[in-house]
């Protein structure tokens, strides 16, 4: 697999390490326990395309948004994360 | 003259190389072959038709095909560490001293004693395993599986470690190409003339694919000229690469391919410096795949007698190397294509014995063949094989309309038509679709960029190979980008296609549809008539195409078998999965370099060197090689060692290499706000020039990582984590800046590597550092407090980082200097502190005092403890948003009875402690019911003089002087242990702010 970094261009899958589904939201402070523990434990078991949260470890080390499909590691998307690179301080 | 002993050699002709005589061994037998024979076609060319013995019933087999699909020839090649089990005969380069022995044959594999198998076949049939060795259950492990494991199988690895290097490597391309045929030729040379960047990988030592041995004419030349042509002008095309030797073997996601080169194994062993082999990973934008098509067989009573061969491959043995696998030819053939080998064979001045043709409609021009060559055409099938382990004797024949028929023969050519090789086509699950005018499955779903052209696309004549392939080249050059002119297409005239379907003739006889694996016609039925109907379950039940060879001559006319049976079409029975690699690849090679102590890459600390000097021994902690005890002479074994280097450091002063924690540097004006959302703690309200410990959690509640952080400036802090979450740490921090608080104006550098850190412990601290730091730096209480961190000046004017923390629980200072000044810091420490006798302590040493004075390790931070099972409950703030703060607060996490921290000693003060062991309550039977937790972390303390220890124990703060059981089953001991503070050594810390 091959995923093009928004900073270093196309690279090889084992530059990049996985975390997980990047939909869940972080719940602010002083949200209930339940919504904290969704945003903990609960994921979709998603086949197609799935928005994850990939991190390019052997690179930028920028957290990177990228739409995968499941079923064919088509990518579809890759976005850095808010705080990645040279987004904006303050966005 | 070697030569002379070539029997089976013919005089003239052939892609060998007769000025090039090469002797080699097979079976202990001295033979002589040419440069440009492969060991199969060197066999054959001294008369050897028998070269290996088959998998299940011993039987005799000979060499079917001429190239990588071969399930039969498969040898033990070379000798000693390089001896490599299952060879191929067909592919094996002939070499000069080339040693090779037949296989899976006991006492020698013309009196092979196993053979006795056959004459049990009625029980060794599909499903054998599953329905014999059944009961009893307990004899599978000591008698079952060993007795199959001797029987079955087939070559022997070498048993001792490969003494060649393997490499890997990476190319990119525009245009990748898979097989140098006609198609691959024709498609190199429009993408090349494109512009493209183009890698073409040939498995084949020789460049031209089918046009080696079948020739033809293209653009009116010669095959062979026209290939040489062709070859030249590839080799000016500025971005042309041929790979010889090189086997495309399979397909990864987003255009990675995978390919083996056997850069050596033509030789007799690797010329020094050099790799045997080399896996290619290659990124391509698009492949064409003209890998070309495998002849199929005809399944027959008698079928896998030495001396029956597939015809592409008589007439290749024939043309290519000028060796005859027999004087006196028989074909069995339902396919125009088979007459080839007529050709050939008549063209060589071989004997043809017969033709047995299936089809009803032979050509006039062939029937004026035999006619003037004397031999019959028979229209009809092969029904029976007589012969054995010197080969083809006999064919006998049953006629169209019942007649049966005998032919003398001593080789039988045979011909089931062609079909197209769908492996690299099919690896992404695609499912080739069966074309019904070829009566073969095409490639269909081919992965993205990916094309097939040729007679790997079903399109067998040499005219349409070279069209399509010029065809597939051009356009894959185009797409990314190369418009350039690709000329002229190279033409030929296509060869009559003709075939009638013809799988399996009925007989007498076993019939093998899996050479390698032995399975038989009957099996397949066999199979059915149980119920396996899927082809999958038909492939596991019956091990049909799961050998080396994976079924490339024999899945086609399995499922066939299975669709007649069952009653179905051969597409509504469908073909099994396919996956790579296409041929065996050596594990050696995908491993490359990573073996052995490169296994994985190796970090040394900044004293590593001047440690290796002081004889320290090192243990490996992740990537890092760490000191963990430095010997002295006349001491009798560790224990004794760090004994000393503990009451060295309690009494005077020592010192310790610490470079491996992880240390981040974390700068901006919201560094503190960050550090208060990922720790449990406060950081923000720390004062600069301070340090502080921190713990983070996991956002699940439980503790992740523990360190000290320091704050160096107003928006810098120093920040340390544990030596095995230093990389772990870094990406967790940069999650949560990046993702979760991208609000906050902070950036965080890893500088690991960039400082060398050392811990000195010791009541002569002071002393020892006033030697090495600037006489203008004041080290004492008031201006450099407990906790205290600061920049200060070195004697010669090297800045480095004083940190007062300890970790031992003496007066103690870490110190950090650039990288590249620990070498010198730690010679210069060596030196400054030998009046004061100063000691340096390994990790061992490091361990001991941490548990003396009851601060939590590896074992305890285990990823199932909370802040306040670590005894650190109070430190966790209740004002402020953190990772983990929420999820912390469950009922469980807080539940009074959770197993702590806890001191223990044990009762009898002789006794020794072993961390694993259960606690269980005194009076209780020990079992997991009643265990009340374990023990994590013991050392002999030298300054208690006995062994302590720490453990997690359900309620054990409260429980302190209570004795309890230790219970270690793993080792056979049960003591008691009293709960004790964790805290051995200087519980009230007096020591540490001395």
């Amino acid at each position: 697999m091959r995923i093009v970094c928004p900073f270093c261009g196309e690279r090889e899958l084992g530059e990049f390490s996985y975390l997980g589904d990047a939909k869940p939201v972080r719940p602010a402070a002083g949200a209930p326990e339940d919504d904290v523990f969704d945003y903990v434990y609960l994921r979709d078991n998603i086949a197609g395309a799935m928005s994850e949260h990939w991190y390019h470890a052997g690179g930028c080390r920028a957290w990177l948004k990228i739409t995968r499909n499941t079923l064919t590691h088509e990518i579809s998307s890759v976005e850095p994360a808010a705080g990645a690179g040279a987004a904006e301080v303050g966005a | 003259m070697v030569s002379h002993a070539q029997t089976h050699r013919l005089e003239s002709g052939g892609l060998i190389d007769r000025s090039a005589p090469l002797n080699f061994r097979f079976d202990g037998k001295t033979f002589a072959g040419f440069q440009g024979d492969t060991l199969a076609s060197a066999l054959i060319a001294n008369g050897v038709k028998l070269v290996g013995r088959s998998f299940k019933y011993h039987r005799p087999r000979g060499i079917l095909t001429s190239g990588s699909e071969e399930p039969n020839a498969l040898v033990e090649l070379r000798t000693g560490a390089r001896r490599e089990p299952n060879t191929k005969a067909t592919t094996a380069e002939l070499y000069d001293g080339l040693e090779a022995a037949s296989q899976n044959c006991w006492p020698s594999l013309r009196h092979d004693l196993m053979a006795v198998n056959q004459l049990f076949s009625p029980i060794f049939v599909a499903g054998f395993y599953y329905k014999t060795f059944m009961w009893p259950a307990k004899f599978w492990e000591a008698i079952y599986e060993p007795a199959i494991r001797r029987a079955a199988g087939l070559g022997r690895a070498a048993g001792v470690a490969d003494p060649d290097h393997y490499d890997k490597a990476w190319a990119h391309c525009d245009v990748l190409i898979a097989g140098s045929g006609p198609a691959g030729l024709a498609a190199a040379l429009a993408a090349g003339r494109s512009g493209a960047r183009v890698i073409l990988c040939e498995e084949d030592f020789a460049l031209g694919g089918r046009l080696l041995a079948d020739g033809g004419m293209i653009d009116g030349m010669p095959a062979a000229e026209w290939t040489s042509r062709t070859l030249a002008e590839l080799a000016t095309l500025p971005d042309v690469r041929i790979m010889n030797r090189t086997t495309l073997f399979g397909v990864y996601d987003g255009g990675t391919y995978g390919a083996i080169e056997r850069v050596n194994d033509h030789l007799p062993s690797p010329p020094e410096h050099q790799v045997r082999q080399r896996l290619w990973r290659i990124v391509a934008k698009r492949c064409v795949v003209a890998a070309g098509a495998i002849e199929r067989p005809i399944v027959f009573a008698g079928n896998d007698t030495p001396g029956v061969m597939m015809a592409s491959a008589m007439r290749t043995y024939v043309a290519r190397y000028a060796a005859t696998p027999a004087k006196r030819i028989a074909l069995f053939t339902n396919n125009e294509d088979g007459w080839r080998t007529v050709e050939t064979a008549l063209g060589a001045g071989l004997q043809i014995a017969a033709v047995v043709d299936a089809r009803l409609d032979v050509s006039a021009a062939h029937r004026a063949l035999a006619a003037k060559a004397g031999f019959p055409v028979l229209n009809g099938s092969v029904a029976g094989v007589e012969g054995g382990k010197d080969g083809v004797r006999k064919i006998s024949i049953s006629l169209t309309g019942g007649a049966r028929a005998e032919v003398e023969a001593d080789g039988l050519a045979v011909s089931g038509g062609w079909n197209p090789a769908v492996g690299l086509t099919s690896y992404h699950r695609g499912r080739p679709k069966w074309q019904d005018d070829i009566s073969a499955f095409v490639p269909d779903g081919a992965p993205p960029g990916m094309v097939a052209a040729g007679a790997a696309n079903g399109a067998f004549g040499l005219g349409a190979c070279l069209s399509q392939g010029f065809a597939a080249g051009a356009a894959a050059a185009q797409s990314p980008g190369h418009n350039g002119s690709a000329g002229t297409p190279p033409v030929a005239d296509d060869e009559t296609f003709s075939l009638t379907r013809l799988w399996h003739v009925a007989g007498k006889g076993k019939a093998f549809v899996d050479y390698q694996h032995d399975v038989t016609a009957s099996d397949i039925e066999l199979a059915q008539r149980e119920g396996f109907e899927s082809v999958e379950h038909l492939k596991r039940y019956t091990t049909l195409g799961m050998a080396t060879d994976q079924g490339k001559t024999s899945n086609v006319a399995g499922l066939a078998i299975l669709a007649a049976v069952s009653g179905k079409s051969i597409p509504e029975t469908g073909t099994t999965i396919y996956r790579p690699p296409y041929v065996p690849v050596a594990i050696g090679a995908f491993a490359g370099h990573h073996r052995d102590e490169d296994f994985h890459a190796t970090r040394l600390t900044p004293s590593h060197h001047w440690a290796a000097e002081q004889g320290a021994v090192f243990v490996d902690t992740g990537l890092w090689k760490r000191a963990q005890w430095y010997p002295r002479a006349g001491e009798k074994d560790w224990l004794e060692s760090v004994t000393r280097e503990v009451k060295a450091v309690r009494s005077g002063v020592g010192f310790c290499d610490v470079s491996t924690l992880g240390k981040i540097d974390v700068h901006g004006p919201d560094a503190g706000a960050f550090l208060d959302r990922v720790y449990i703690n406060t950081f923000s309200n720390l004062a600069v020039g301070k340090a502080r410990y921190g713990l983070m959690l996991r956002e699940d509640g439980m503790v992740y990582d523990d360190g000290t952080t320091s704050r160096l400036a107003e928006d810098h802090y120093f920040l340390t984590t544990t030596t095995a979450k230093a990389g772990p740490v870094m990406q967790h921090l940069e999650f949560c800046r990046q993702v979760l608080f991208p609000q906050l104006d902070v950036q965080l550098t890893s500088v690991s590597d960039q400082w060398a850190q050392f811990s000195i412990a010791g009541p002569k601290t002071r002393d020892l550092l006033r030697e090495i730091v600037d006489p203008a730096e004041d080290l004492l209480n008031e201006a450099f407090p407990f906790m205290g961190a600061r920049e200060v000046a070195l004697r010669g004017g090297i800045k480095a980082r004083l940190f007062r923390i300890s970790f031992s629980g003496e007066m103690a200072f870490e110190i950090s200097v650039p990288a590249r000044y620990g070498d010198a810091l730690v010679r210069n420490l060596m030196l400054a502190g030998k009046q004061f006798g100063v000691t340096p302590y390994g990790t061992e040493a490091l361990g001991v005092m941490r548990i003396e004075k009851g601060h939590v390790a590896g074992p305890e931070l285990n990823g199932t403890t909370t802040a306040a099972d670590l005894g650190h409950g109070k430190m966790m703030s209740t004002k402020k948003d953190f990772i983990g703060c929420v999820m912390a607060g469950r009922e469980a996490l807080a539940a009074a009875d959770r197993q702590v921290v806890v001191g223990i000693k044990p009762t009898d003060k002789k006794r020794r402690l072993r961390s694993g062991a259960h606690v269980i309550p005194k009076g209780e039977i020990p079992g997991s019911a009643s265990s009340q937790g374990y023990v994590t972390s013991v050392c002999f303390s030298p300054t208690l003089d006995q062994w302590i220890g720490l453990a997690l124990v359900e309620r054990g703060r409260e429980r302190i002087g209570e004795i309890v059981h230790a219970h270690d089953p793993l080792r056979g001991e049960d003591y008691d242990v009293e709960l004790c503070n964790p805290v051995f050594y200087d519980p009230d810390g007096g020591r540490q702010r001395g």
